[in-house]
Order: structure tokens, then C-alpha cells, then sequence
């Protein structure tokens, strides 16, 4: 009996019979896995943690294996020794709790903006269809290249910073929430009707609601550029914060400092896109997590 | 003598809707009078495109008539009215709510406090067979349960009349069928006034006590059937009758489906 006989009946079999003959296919074939299911959540897990360890291997071996110095590709231990020295010597933790603070203001006063903004213009089509040109001009101009002018205007403070991060997020979000509340069933806005409710009640108990999965997927995006918006601010003007770490790096030629202050950065955008994430947990929680 | 206790009349109510090209008119409905008694469930049935839910919007008072009258108790309709439910074929339950919530949702608008409205909505799921699941969130429910949900939605606002717009259509037949009983049994338990708008000839055979049958667009009501059937709280003894066959037979002869087909 060939193995794909035997593979064959037991899945009859199992259709048919779950109880009794599964057990006959499992002594038959102690580790046999689904034919053509997806591997189990452990050898994922493996498999990512494997690929991860090994490209910093490569990463740690392969440039002076190849005579690569590491003033152009610094290795994985030199970039552990810059932290520990950034740390010490560069007040490492002022400049991420800077980039922090002015990514997460940034990140929430633009969504709120945007969002209100949003509801606004989807509130009143008057509104919308005379500002959409400005709002799709504005939504394709470069936000980041405002950064100059915000410095020339306010200076070498937090502030350009700050305006650029609320910026970027906000169109995005402002975008996704409009485009939502143009889209909201009308048999549900007939039905509210129906049942006598004025303009407003609609809006708190219908279009608001039925906002939320786009709302919480302009935050997603906004979560992520609010870390490039205050990079480029930084970069450009300031002495402050990580995007700063990356120009005073390079002025030194200091590969090692630049590496970590990406890292850095990508790892803070990490955590506001993971905090986003578990806020969309609990406000769409009755969406199944399938269908999200 | 009629007229006083009927719940609802339309009197040569006439809709026209401007067309895409803004110059000639589409006549929706034309003249078409009818009316709905006290406790009556009566059926419209006719070819799709024939008015069946502009006459349901025009009852609801979501959109005016051109011509003609509505009366609601006696009293014209005109706006959105808390007298009237309705229920379409979409269950229109809102997803971020739980169910007793949803049945809640028809009450937000009245004046009355929270704990009568959770009260009121508790007894309709009650009523509905649902009181099992008025914690639940609709993805977690079939669309045979969530259309009882509806249904429950629909009657909390305790109505004059409900309007029911082809609420089966799309559920599968077996399932349509113990929920065509599930209604009939509600709606004849409470003495609901019903006004059910549907495509299905049988549907409209087996649930109601009077068929009107509409004539392509623009539509008008071109006959009245009263069906003389026993068991209107239960279409499923009412579907192996064999007199239920031949009001089927002459509504297909009435709508000259035969000749079409051919």
C-alpha cells in the first residue's frame, strides 16, 4: 500500500468517521502533517527567529570576512559598543525621550485634528466638495519639505518638529475618515430616519461607529509616518533627538552612530504602531479578528 | 365602515422620480389605493421594478408622494413617522452593538429612560425567541437569528404598522421557511398589523390574508386577492395545502409570468 493510499483513506475515513478512525490514521502515521495546510505557529516562529539570527550573523561576519572596514559597514558588536558609548557620553536617552514625546504629541494632536477635520467635512458636502481640490493639492505635497520654512519661521526649537510629525499624519487620517463617512450604508441612515432621529443622533450612533475600522486604519498609517515626520524635523534643524543623532553622525563620519539611531527609530515606530494596534483590538472588537 | 378601522391608506398616490436625464419623468407608482385593516397582514406582490418599495418609502415618510395621500390612523404622513417599522431584506443590525442593544436602538430617540428601554428591549427578544443571545454581537449570530433580531428591532418601537420588504429573500430556503413560521407566529400572536412586500409568490400565499398584485412600472395594483386559507400563524401548514397550489397558479397567470417565460 503506497503512502498516498494510505493518505487518502485516512482523510475518507476522517470525513466520515472523525472519531473512530482518526486514531487508526495517527498510530499509522505518527507525525504525518496536512498534506497541503500551513506550517504550525511554532515553525513560524522558528523560522523568523532563525532567518533574524541569522542575518546578524552574516551582519557580524561577512563584512571582514569581505575586507569591508567598518567605517563603511560597522558589525553588529561594534554597533552594541557606540550604544553603550552613546549612552554615556552623548546623553543617548534625552535625545530618544525627545524623538519620543514630539512623535507621540505629534502622532495624537494630528489624528484628532484629522479625524475632527474629517467628520467635518463628511458632516457637510458643501464643505467637502469646495475644499477637496486644496485637501488632494495638500494631501500630494511633500509635508517633510515644509520643515525648512517651519525652522525659519519658529526657530531651532520642538516646535517645526512638532508641526511637521501633525502634518504628516494628519491627511491620511483625514482622508480615511472622509472616505468613510461618504460611504456609510444609507439603508442604516434611512432606518435611524425612520426612527426619528435628528442629524446629530445619526452622526454619533451611526456614522461614527461605522467610521472606526478606517479611522483605526488612517491610525496605522499615521503611527508610522509621525516617526518620519520627526525624523526629517530633526534632521533639518535642531540639536535634539534621534533625527539630530543621525546628522551629528555623519559629520563625524560615525557609521556605528547613525546604524543605532535608525534602529532607534524604527524600534519607537514599532511600539506606536503596536499601541495603535491594541487600541483597534478593543475598538473593533466586534469585527472577528479573521475578517480584520 | 371599512375605513375606520384600517391603519392604512393610500389614495391615488402617484410617484414620479426625475430621471438620470432630467428631462422626462419616471412614474414609479401610478394611482395606486390601497388599504391595510387593524391586525390585517396583507401582501403586495408583482415583477421587480414595479414600485413595491417606493410604496414602502412613502409609508415609512422618507420620501413625499407626488401625488395622492397617505393616512397612517387617519392622520396623512408627513415625514418619518414612530408609528411605522420597517425591515428590509439586510438585517440592518449595527455590528458594534450587542443584540439587545440593536432592539434598543429604535427606542434612542424617545423620551424615555434607559432602564424602561433596556426593559421594552428585553421583552421584544423575549418575544422573538431570542432572550439567549441579547448579549450577543451580531457577527456571532446566523442571518436567520439576526433577521429575528431585526424583527424584535422593529417591534419594539411597538408600531401602528410594520412594513416588511422582502425579509427572506435572502436567507436560504430552509432557513426562510422556519422564519417565515417564526414571523407568522409573532406577528399573529401580537395582532401586528403587516404590510409585506415580497417577489415570492408563495411567500405571499402562505403568510398574509390579502395579496394585491402589481402591474409592471409604472406600477399600479391591477388585482386583490383575499386568500381564504386557515392557519395564517402557520405558513408551513398553510405550503402543503393544496387550495395554497392554486392561488399560486393564478397568481402566476395574473402576472403573466407563462407568457413571459415562453
Amino acid at each position: 500500500m503506497s503512502a498516498s493510499d494510505v493518505t487518502t483513506a485516512a482523510s475518507r475515513a476522517a470525513a466520515l468517521e472523525p472519531v473512530t478512525v482518526t486514531h487508526q490514521a495517527a498510530s499509522e502515521h505518527p507525525v504525518a502533517p496536512p498534506a497541503t495546510g500551513l506550517a504550525s505557529p511554532a515553525s513560524i516562529l522558528i523560522g523568523s527567529v532563525g532567518f533574524g539570527v541569522i542575518f546578524l550573523l552574516a551582519w557580524q561576519f561577512l563584512p571582514p570576512a569581505l575586507g569591508v572596514p567598518s567605517y563603511i559597514i560597522p558589525t553588529v558588536s561594534d554597533l552594541a559598543r557606540e550604544l553603550g558609548r552613546m549612552v554615556q557620553r552623548e546623553n543617548l536617552m534625552v535625545h530618544v525621550l525627545s524623538t519620543v514625546t514630539i512623535a507621540t504629541v505629534g502622532f495624537v494632536v494630528g489624528s484628532l485634528l484629522g479625524a475632527a477635520m474629517g467628520y467635518v467635512l463628511g458632516m457637510s458636502v458643501f464643505i467637502e466638495k469646495v475644499l477637496s481640490p486644496y485637501i488632494l493639492g495638500l494631501q500630494i505635497a511633500p509635508k517633510v519639505a515644509f520643515a525648512p520654512l517651519f525652522i525659519m519661521w519658529l526657530g531651532y526649537n520642538a516646535w517645526p518638529k512638532l508641526i511637521v510629525t501633525v502634518l504628516v499624519v494628519f491627511f491620511p487620517i483625514l482622508v480615511n475618515v472622509l472616505q468613510s463617512m461618504k460611504t456609510v450604508d444609507r439603508d442604516l441612515i434611512n432606518l435611524a430616519r425612520a426612527y426619528s432621529m435628528n442629524r446629530l443622533q445619526i452622526f454619533w450612533k451611526i456614522e461614527v461607529p461605522a467610521s472606526m475600522p478606517a479611522l483605526m486604519a488612517g491610525l496605522r498609517i499615521g503611527a508610522t509616518l509621525a516617526v518620519i515626520g520627526v525624523t526629517v524635523g530633526e534632521l533639518v534643524g535642531g540639536n535634539t533627538g534621534l533625527g539630530y543623532l543621525i546628522t551629528f553622525g555623519e559629520g563625524q563620519a560615525n557609521t556605528a552612530m547613525v546604524f543605532n539611531a535608525i534602529v532607534l527609530l524604527t524600534l519607537i515606530g514599532i511600539v506606536l504602531y503596536a499601541a495603535v494596534a491594541v487600541i483597534e483590538g478593543r475598538v473593533l472588537h466586534y469585527i472577528p479578528r479573521a475578517m480584520r | 365602515m371599512r375605513k375606520t378601522a384600517s391603519v392604512l391608506d393610500l389614495i391615488a398616490v402617484t410617484k414620479r422620480f426625475t430621471a438620470p436625464d432630467g428631462v422626462s419623468p419616471l412614474t414609479a407608482i401610478e394611482r395606486v389605493s390601497l388599504d391595510v385593516r387593524l391586525g390585517e397582514f396583507v401582501a403586495v406582490v408583482g415583477p421587480s421594478g414595479c414600485g413595491k418599495s417606493t410604496i414602502l418609502n412613502l409609508v415609512a415618510g422618507l420620501d413625499r408622494p407626488s401625488e395622492g395621500r397617505i393616512l397612517l390612523n387617519g392622520v396623512p404622513v408627513e415625514g418619518p413617522n414612530p408609528t411605522v417599522g420597517f425591515m428590509l431584506q439586510k438585517d440592518l443590525l449595527l455590528p458594534w452593538r450587542t443584540i439587545v442593544h440593536n432592539v434598543e436602538f429604535g427606542l434612542e430617540a424617545r423620551a424615555i429612560s434607559r432602564a424602561e428601554r433596556r426593559e421594552r428591549a428585553l421583552r421584544e427578544l423575549q418575544r422573538c425567541r431570542l432572550s439567549d443571545f441579547a448579549q450577543s454581537y451580531p457577527y456571532q449570530m446566523s442571518g436567520g437569528m439576526r433577521q429575528r433580531a431585526a424583527l424584535a428591532r422593529t417591534l419594539a418601537i411597538e408600531p401602528a404598522i410594520v412594513l416588511l420588504d422582502e425579509p427572506f429573500s435572502a436567507l436560504d430556503a430552509q432557513t426562510k421557511l422556519i422564519l417565515q413560521k417564526s414571523f407568522a407566529q409573532t406577528i399573529a400572536a401580537s395582532a401586528i398589523t403587516t404590510l409585506l412586500i415580497t417577489h415570492d409568490l408563495m411567500e405571499a400565499v402562505i403568510m398574509s390574508d390579502r395579496i394585491l398584485v402589481m402591474s409592471e412600472r409604472p406600477g399600479r395594483i391591477v388585482e386583490e386577492i383575499p386568500v381564504d386559507l386557515p392557519d395564517r400563524d402557520n405558513p408551513m401548514a398553510r405550503i402543503s395545502a393544496p387550495r395554497a397550489r392554486e392561488y399560486v397558479d393564478h397568481l402566476l397567470a395574473s402576472l403573466h409570468l407563462q407568457e413571459k417565460a415562453a
